[in-house]
């Protein structure tokens, strides 16, 4: 079929939208509520484009009217120029416009597009949503005066991660995105799962990272301790974005020598826990096995998917992993060895970790991790730091490369990939190949994609073959969960990552464009770091002494630990009611 | 603290018993069960919604979604006398708007607050009734009072307030 937009003829055999033929077309049209992951809602009306079809003749939402043959679209009319103007100015109106002190300057779409239409003045009364911001959670702060109401985070949060916390309240002018009741996204015991999947989403500044940079320099600022720093393996691929570089950019010895600028004592490689989780799981795996126990085994590094099994799925909780995430096995490594090894007081001792994740701030202040690792920045925070001791897209070329310091610094290409959805499953293949024999590891190809964020992999051990599944997106997750659960399909060891395309895609990581494929190349970038790692393998890790010197009963009392079942159950609220 | 004690009186084997006249616990049950909770406590109970929202596997924000979309359901404790003053086109002409200020004052309500401290009163000014014949018409509770006043209407607040012991 053949459309015109704006003079400019197109032909398509697709049945798309004129939003995403606007696209191919070379012409970026602002949008508020679109977003290629979740369903089409057509809210925000920023999109609208003036339409000719035969006789018919109006103006219609660009992401939610498909192309017809014939069709002549403008997207630049006076009429639509008025009206975007318009809606631009009725939202302005009623958003909190303190702009300078708002988290998301800078990176914001709503002042993107003010700027970007010459919007100069509002014409209307400013009447900001009162309701007061939401400090409630550990990992997300929630402003309903910068709300724009597009709806994102209510469809992230129940069609991707089938979790359903963020929904619309009340209507028309009192229309609020929230948790309900009044609560902070905090306050609901079974609810929000802290993945910042709706961070990511949001547009304008009503959801982000809480933030602890204040919590950072207070520790790094006070003579009395000892500062140390974890950095996860998805932060060194994705931190380099905020300034300036192309998603995926490998920047770990610039990030290295940014946190010793910054004041850490010691900078480590959470990937050295990665490598600790994967022996530790390994074997946990295979004693499970010979233990006659055949059920399957999920793993449980992402903070985010631990508390929905919690939620959702208590009878599944002794087939989770008791193995701690590799952010508080390092916390508890740390608290247990440095003393020592730096002569300092354990008390005096503080670890700090850099995330891609949002969940991992409620994971380290939960009651059986609590102490080990103090703080949590996310990679969104690391940059703003780095921002404040004066590095900028100019001057970061020229931070010099840095190593991870001993004796937590070496990393197997296993460790590393952690960091992208199927990771872990291919570190754990990896293992157990090469303990059926040596060099083994090396023939391990990573998991084939099948649907759904399914990837699929198969092994054989002791005569026996082993399946395994890894699944990113948390509706994605229930989905296979469901159909283990009602025994049509079998895997051995699942593999669950809360977001989309594993950490690389955290809450905690840069907003990159819609139009950027900014997981993809990030999960490529760790690639890179695998391959250039000197070992394959998480067994040969050239530190993992200083785990074997912990000895088993040590090891299993700091790097194991217990769920609970947080299910809302109708026995539980007549329980409570009584 | 009133609305405190109300809550802490929710009788969740009610609900349940409302919520099996559903079997099948279908999603577009939901507004129907609330309207049901809503005649029973006159208002819907946090407790109620959250026990709804387990029964038929919803979230408690969709739940209160739905609860706050509607006009037709309230989130308060209403008093013991709920008072419905016309305020629809005939009722209007016939000073309907006096009736609803003296009321205000005589009760301490105004602005979003529609019930009174003591739990006795909740006044809300209402579309058309339907008996215009009769303006400007109040109910109070079941009770009809056509061709009133603000004088009567204040007598009629002072006797009930004597009754309950609370003037």
């Amino acid at each position: 079929m053949k459309v015109i937009i704006d003079q400019i003829e197109m032909s398509s055999n697709e049945d798309i939208t004129i939003l995403e033929l606007c696209r191919k077309a070379g012409i970026e049209l602002p949008t508020f509520c679109y977003h290629p992951e979740i369903s089409i809602f057509g809210a925000c009306r920023m999109c609208v484009v003036e339409v000719q079809n035969g006789n018919w003749k109006g103006v219609v939402p660009a992401c939610s009217t498909k192309v017809a043959d014939g069709m002549v679209v403008q997207t630049n009319s006076p009429q639509i120029r008025k009206m975007r103007k318009m809606i631009v100015e009725l939202m302005l109106a009623s958003h909190d416009q303190q702009c300078t002190t708002c988290p998301k300057s800078g990176d914001c779409q709503l002042q993107r597009v003010a700027t970007q239409l010459g919007v100069t003045d509002v014409r209307f009364k400013q009447m900001p949503c009162e309701v007061p911001r939401d400090y409630s959670s550990d990992a997300i702060t929630r402003d309903p005066s910068k709300c724009v109401l597009c709806g994102n985070c209510v469809r992230v949060c129940g069609e991707v991660q089938a979790v359903g916390t963020l929904d619309f309240a009340f209507r028309g002018a009192k229309s609020l995105v929230g948790p309900g009741f009044g609560k902070g996204l905090g306050e609901f015991e079974n609810g929000c799962v802290s993945c910042g999947q709706c961070v990511k989403i949001c547009p304008v500044g009503a959801l982000t990272p809480k933030h602890h940079i204040e919590e950072v320099w207070n520790v790094i600022h006070d003579e009395k301790k000892t500062v140390v720093v974890q950095v996860a393996p998805a932060v060194r691929v994705a931190l380099a974005e905020y300034f300036g570089k192309p998603s995926g950019t490998v920047a770990t010895g610039a990030m290295i020598t940014a946190l010793r600028r910054i004041g850490f004592a010691k900078v480590f490689d959470t990937c050295y826990a990665a490598d600790v989780t994967v022996v530790e799981e390994g074997n946990e795996f295979l004693a499970r096995r010979k233990a006659g126990n055949t059920k399957p085994m999920f793993t449980s590094c992402c903070s985010a998917w631990v508390k929905y099994a919690e939620q959702n799925y208590p009878e599944l909780l002794p087939n989770l992993s008791s193995c701690r995430s590799p952010q508080q096995m390092f916390g508890a490594l740390c608290k247990e060895q440095l003393p020592q090894i730096m002569g300092i007081k354990r008390e005096n001792l503080v670890v700090v970790s850099v995330m891609p994740c949002t969940a991992k701030k409620t994971e380290a202040a939960r009651d059986e991790l609590k102490g080990d690792v103090d703080i949590v920045i996310t990679t969104n925070e690391l940059a703003l730091m780095m921002k404040e001791i004066g590095i900028t897209p100019e001057n970061f070329d020229n931070l010099q490369s840095g190593d991870f310091d001993a004796p937590y610094g070496s990393a197997s290409g296993g460790a590393v990939i952690f960091g992208k959805a199927g990771g872990v499953s291919e570190a754990v293949l990896r293992y157990i190949a090469e303990s059926e024999n040596k060099g083994g590891a090396k023939s391990v190809k990573a998991l084939s994609d099948s649907k759904d964020g399914v990837k699929v992999s198969e092994i054989s051990t002791g005569g026996n073959t082993l399946k395994l599944a890894a699944v990113s997106g948390l509706a994605n997750a229930k989905k296979l969960v469901d159909s283990i659960k009602a025994g049509e399909v079998h895997y051995d060891l699942i593999e669950v990552m809360a977001c989309a395309g594993g950490c690389v895609n955290g809450g905690g990581q840069p907003i990159a464009p819609v139009t950027d494929n900014a997981a993809a190349n990030r999960t490529e970038g760790l690639g890179s770091c695998d391959k250039s790692s000197s070992a394959c393998v998480s067994c040969e890790n050239a530190e993992l002494k200083s785990y074997e010197d912990l000895g088993h009963d040590k090891a299993h009392k700091i790097l194991h630990t217990k769920y609970q079942d947080s299910k809302v159950t109708l026995e539980k609220l007549v329980q409570n009611a009584k | 603290m009133c609305a405190k004690i109300v809550e802490n009186t929710i009788n969740l084997d009610a609900v349940q018993g409302i919520i099996d006249k559903y079997p099948e616990r279908k999603t577009s049950d939901l507004i129907a069960i609330l309207g049901e909770i809503q005649n029973e406590y006159s208002y819907l109970p946090e407790e109620a919604m959250i026990y709804v929202a387990a029964a038929l596997e919803l979230t408690p924000g969709k739940v209160f979604g739905v609860a706050t979309f509607y006009a037709h359901f309230t989130l308060e404790p209403k008093g013991k006398y709920v008072i419905k003053v016309c305020d629809g086109t005939a009722c209007h002409v016939k000073k309907s708007g006096d009736i609803i200020k003296m009321m205000e004052q005589e009760l301490g309500l105004g602005g979003d607050k529609i019930t009174s401290d003591d739990m006795l009163f909740t006044m809300q000014a209402v579309a058309c009734v339907g008996a215009c014949g009769i303006a400007p018409v109040v109910l109070v509770n079941e009770d009809v009072y056509g061709s009133t006043d603000v004088d009567k209407m204040r007598e009629l607040i002072q006797k009930i307030k004597k009754e309950e012991g609370a003037a």
